[in-house]
């Protein structure tokens, strides 16, 4: 493969936060300089890890939101409950320092050379990836067709949703709300289900490649309906997230 | 308990392999299912790291921090090697 190129160790580096923008009520996307970066692929994700004064540490992965050769950065939601999402979306500023190692993760890369059509599904902050995925193939030139499909609670929890709509004409963005729908809304409504997939999803003798990020539950059940729609499970590239 | 996927122990298997495993191919000892590790199913929140088969749930590696130190249990494989092509997986 054309994009095997030889990495060195995964080590633990310490980045400097260059940004921090406000996405949702409860997602930031923070951009992170980072002086011995290997360089990254669409859908690749890093660890970042936060110590205590006591020593105690936690740990937790989160896809990378931009393209290759642009700079790192990450989305993070806020979990409530959470460890670490809480401190990253309240407390970092730019100029603070940020441990982390990566790039990690090429299972869920896309390059170009990997074709297409393209079947992007998205549940949550499940679209982060998935956006660095559009953001390349767009920087690249690619005229791979693709679709998103973008399963959110409600219109304000949309992440991206400026950008998003700006691909559409390019791409095929598609959203469903599943906790409440805005007047006039036009969009899909509801959890994905059967119905709405095989209105989206290419069809399987078209040879589409599928990436799937979301929550556990949501990512098992959608790739469940598109093998029942005769994608190969090699062609449904999945990834689940969840917990604290 | 919610579980996740070998893509979330990506960073710990790099740290134990030293390379990216995410879409090396393991082999269940249990059943002899063979997919990328990426798809397998993972257990973060026990007494250390526990990977199971995504098609019969035996477990096939489970590794745990002791004192810093990774001890990584595999006798759940039969193979983990690198991928074989994109069509091969799965």
């Amino acid at each position: 493969m054309a994009r095997a190129a030889v990495r060195g160790r995964l080590t633990w580096q310490v980045a400097r936060v260059s940004s921090v923008t406000r996405e949702t009520d409860s997602v930031c996307t923070i951009g992170l300089e980072v002086p011995d970066w290997a360089g990254h692929q669409a859908g690749e994700h890093l660890d970042v890890r936060l110590t205590a004064e006591d020593g105690y540490t936690a740990e937790r992965s989160y896809s990378i939101a931009t393209a290759d050769g642009e700079p790192v950065a990450i989305t993070v939601e806020r979990l409530e409950d959470g460890e670490v999402s809480p401190y990253l979306t309240g407390e970092l500023r730019a100029g603070d320092q940020l441990e982390l190692r990566g790039p990690i993760g090429r299972w869920f890369v896309w390059d170009t050379s990997d074709g297409g059509p393209l079947l992007l599904i998205a549940g949550g902050s499940g679209v982060v990836p998935l956006r660095a995925i559009l953001r390349h193939r767009q920087r690249s030139g690619s005229e791979v067709p693709v679709r998103l499909l973008y399963s959110s609670r409600t219109l304000a929890d949309v992440i991206y949703h400026h950008e998003l709509d700006q691909y559409r004409g390019d791409a095929e963005v598609s959203y469903t709300l599943t906790r409440s729908q805005p007047p006039g809304w036009t969009g899909y409504s509801g959890r994905v289900d059967a119905a709405m997939l095989s209105e989206i999803a290419w069809p399987a003798s078209q040879h589409p490649l599928a990436f799937v990020c979301g929550p556990t539950r949501f990512v098992e059940t959608v790739a469940e309906k598109l093998v029942a729609l005769g994608y190969p499970a090699s062609r449904v590239k999945t990834e689940r997230f969840g917990g604290t | 308990m919610v579980t996740l996927d070998g893509n979330a122990i990506g960073g710990l298997l790099h740290e134990v392999f030293g390379a990216d495993m995410t879409d090396a191919e393991a082999t269940c000892a249990t059943c002899g299912a063979t997919g990328p590790v990426a798809e397998t199913v993972v257990y973060l929140r026990g007494p250390g790291t526990v990977v199971r088969c995504r098609s019969c749930s035996g477990v096939l590696m489970v590794i745990s921090q002791i004192r810093g130190v990774n001890c990584v249990d595999v006798r759940g494989l039969t193979t983990l090697g690198p991928h074989q092509g994109a069509d091969a997986a799965g």
